[in-house]
């Protein structure tokens, strides 16, 4: 079931993102409703039925059951324990300051590339690089931040043995709450890239000259036309990051094993515990109110892209 | 099939039974019945007629589903081989080698009615506790030696093999502990772990037992021992990522919490590359064993039974003495002489009071961590 939850929120991940759907043109799309293309679209319909929709329901319905399958409030009820809800207060901590961090430096980063030249090698090296980056999660990216900055971690060792500083003289953080920042930062990054980059691209050439042919500064520019346009898409990023960090399980599943912070490793505990018993319906209140967060987050996103993809056309 | 189970309603009448048509088994197609000996209900060997009788309705069988059992944890890999060994007509599937015990039910519900479901359990006391209505009840041959404490007294479940909590060190990194509060001082500053997280796996739970029994509480205080590990963790000397092999080479977790038999079998599989010592604290130990027990929709219910009757003959015990762990029927053995008497006397030395929880103390101490756990250790 842990696997399912991901699922569930997983595919947000891949959305494509929607400054770039929103650049195509209206009438193409109209063209192409047609029956038979309907018809394309069943493999992917079923997809989300069977591995969004259904899992989805599931999760819902047994919130509401008790151990012996008969309705009951008491799991949701169970939702208001200080334990599950300081874990709720770290999910929601954790994933905001990772995607405002990522969406800070991301867009630092993509301003720096707009700059270059979009057919030119830096802009495609970063751009498949940030693809790749941006999926690098799970145990492979614990992984690699124990065999960097675990206590025998090569940067560790060398930061201690040459310069003399232990970046673990306060305990090991890394196994800990603060030690998921920086792997999630590590994906977050890219993930901004990918998603903003298109946004700051759709800026008009046009809306520079005619600011400067108006005898507007640099400065104006920015302030009167790039900040305004580009807040929605800035803003909708922040979202999915946010959104991406939330429902992200794997890395913290292999790096923490103490205390279940957040909330899938809350979900996991119910499911799979050898020594507390009988609360699998409570990980079913647990994923219903990550799915409440995420509606939540999801429907200001698209509300910001509606928004943003109005500058776009 | 109901004439059959009719039939069986007497021992007697089975072993005739079977002496009758397991002359047409080998003649007759339907291999699984092995000549209409119903293997899911029977409950001890006899219903088979004898030992051969089992062994051949499980060959008939010819599978067994295995789940949770991970080749490193207390010999189970030689365990298995050496079960393949006896029997090759038998071909084992191991699935899901570390899933929980909890996971184990789940499995067997989720897979319920088809022959990939698992056939046997390995669980940990609170599961076995819990579940007993999804297992078969089933007396091995040695069922006389096994503990009346350690044991289901219908055989619903079955202790096989446990241990000791203990401490594995690295003596080339920390000094040897010689009691908890050794592991409060700077030496260990962010080096001790435990195996998993209390509020979820059967060893950490236990380490924290350990850590109660040890620091003035009891099996039915764990208070005591979670304000250790919140003392340890505010020392900065605990190391929160989950301990494996894999960890203890590289030096990232120095220290581990673990039963003492797979401390014994991290410090095997890392010969030659790290030392690796373990002490059971001396005063009040901390035992646990964990139980066999059958699925009681097993898909090949004559494979189970003979895993059974495997798991506790004296090879099988001793593999598990070979492995660090204590097998249940460690003192018959050492009695009839049958136990592998340098590997029993190899065992790290017992204290000298030995506890284990009871199911009560079990469920209170499980809310408790619940409620408390997370907090202290953040």
């Amino acid at each position: 079931m842990a696997d399912t939850l991901v699922s569930v929120v997983a595919p947000l991940e891949g959305v494509e993102p929607a400054a770039v759907q929103a650049r195509r043109p209206e009438s193409s799309r109209r063209a192409a409703f047609t029956v038979p293309s309907f018809l394309g679209l069943v493999p992917f319909a079923a997809y989300i039925l069977l591995f969004l929709g259904l899992p989805t329901a599931i999760a819902l319905f047994t919130g509401f059951l008790d151990g012996s399958g008969s309705f009951s409030l008491t799991n949701i009820e169970a939702l208001a324990d200080p334990v599950v809800l300081n874990t709720f207060g770290n999910s929601i901590g954790l994933s905001a300051l990772t995607a405002v961090v990522g969406s800070v430096v991301g867009a630092a980063c993509c301003y720096a590339l707009i700059g270059t030249n979009p057919t030119g090698l830096l802009r495609s090296v970063v751009d498949s690089a940030s693809g790749v980056l941006a999926q690098f999660g799970g145990v492979m990216l614990a992984f690699a931040f124990v065999a960097t900055i675990g206590i025998q971690g090569m940067v560790t060792v060398y930061l201690r043995d040459s310069l003399g500083i232990d970046i673990f003289a306060d305990g090991v953080w890394l196994y800990e709450l603060p030690g998921l920042v920086l792997p999630y930062i590590y994906f977050q990054v890219p993930l901004m890239i990918i998603t903003f980059l298109p946004a700051l691209e759709g800026l008009k050439p046009q809306w520079a000259e005619a600011n400067a042919s108006l005898g507007g500064s640099r400065a104006t520019y920015w302030w009167r036309i790039g900040i305004p346009v580009l807040t929605p898409s800035f803003l909708g990023c922040l979202l999915l990051l946010f959104a991406n960090a939330f429902s992200s399980f794997a890395t913290a599943a292999a790096l923490t094993s103490q205390g279940s912070q957040i909330v899938p490793l809350q979900i996991r505990a119910a499911l799979t515990s050898e020594t507390v018993l009988g609360r699998e319906n409570l990980a079913g209140a647990l994923a219903l109110g990550m799915i409440v967060v995420m509606v939540i987050v999801m429907t200001l996103y698209s509300l910001l892209m509606k928004r943003s993809a109005k500058w776009q056309r | 099939m109901l004439s059959t189970r009719t039939a069986i309603a007497g021992i007697a009448a089975a072993i005739a039974l079977t002496l009758t048509l397991s002359s047409c088994a080998s003649t007759s197609a339907d291999a699984s019945a092995d000549g209409g000996v119903d293997a899911a209900t029977a409950t001890s060997v006899s219903a088979f007629g004898d030992l051969a009788g089992l062994e051949e309705a499980a060959k008939a069988e010819g599978a067994l589903n295995v789940i949770a059992l991970p080749r490193d944890w207390a010999n189970y890999g030689a365990v298995l081989d050496a079960f393949s060994a006896k029997y090759p007509e038998i071909s084992i599937t191991e699935a899901s080698p570390d899933a929980s015990s909890a996971e184990e039910i789940q499995a067997a519900d989720n897979l319920a009615g088809q022959d990939t479901a698992p056939d046997v359990f390995d669980v940990g006391a609170a599961v076995a506790l819990a579940n007993t209505d999804k297992f078969a009840p089933y007396q091995v041959e040695t069922w006389a030696d096994i503990p009346d404490a350690l044991k289901e007294q219908n055989g619903l479940w079955v202790g096989d093999y446990g241990g000791y909590m203990a401490i594995g060190y690295d003596p080339d990194a920390v000094p040897a502990p010689t009691s908890l509060d050794d592991l409060l001082g700077d030496e260990y500053k962010g080096k001790v772990a435990i195996n998993g997280d209390p509020t979820q796996a059967g060893a950490a739970f236990a380490a924290v037992g350990m850590a109660s029994v040890q620091n003035g509480g009891s099996t039915a205080d764990f208070q005591p021992g979670i304000d250790f590990f919140s003392d340890l963790n505010k020392a900065g000397n605990f190391v929160k990522i989950d301990p494996t092999p894999a960890t203890i080479a590289s030096g990232e977790t120095p220290v581990v919490f673990d039963w003492d038999y797979l401390n014994v079998g991290y410090g095997k599989d890392l010969d030659g590359q790290r030392k690796w010592e373990v002490v059971v604290l001396p005063g009040t130990g901390y035992a646990g064993y964990y139980n066999q027990a059958i699925n009681a929709d097993a898909p090949h219910p004559a494979a189970a039974r003979l895993w059974q009757e495997f798991l506790y003959s004296d090879e099988a015990q001793n593999l598990w003495l070979a492995g660090g762990a204590r097998p249940v029927r460690a003192d018959a053995m050492a009695d009839a002489g049958t136990i592998d008497e340098k590997l029993f006397d190899a065992l790290p030395e017992t204290p000298d009071e030995t506890v284990v929880p009871t199911a009560k103390e079990s469920e209170d101490a499980a809310a408790l961590l619940g409620s408390n756990w997370a907090a202290a250790v953040q």
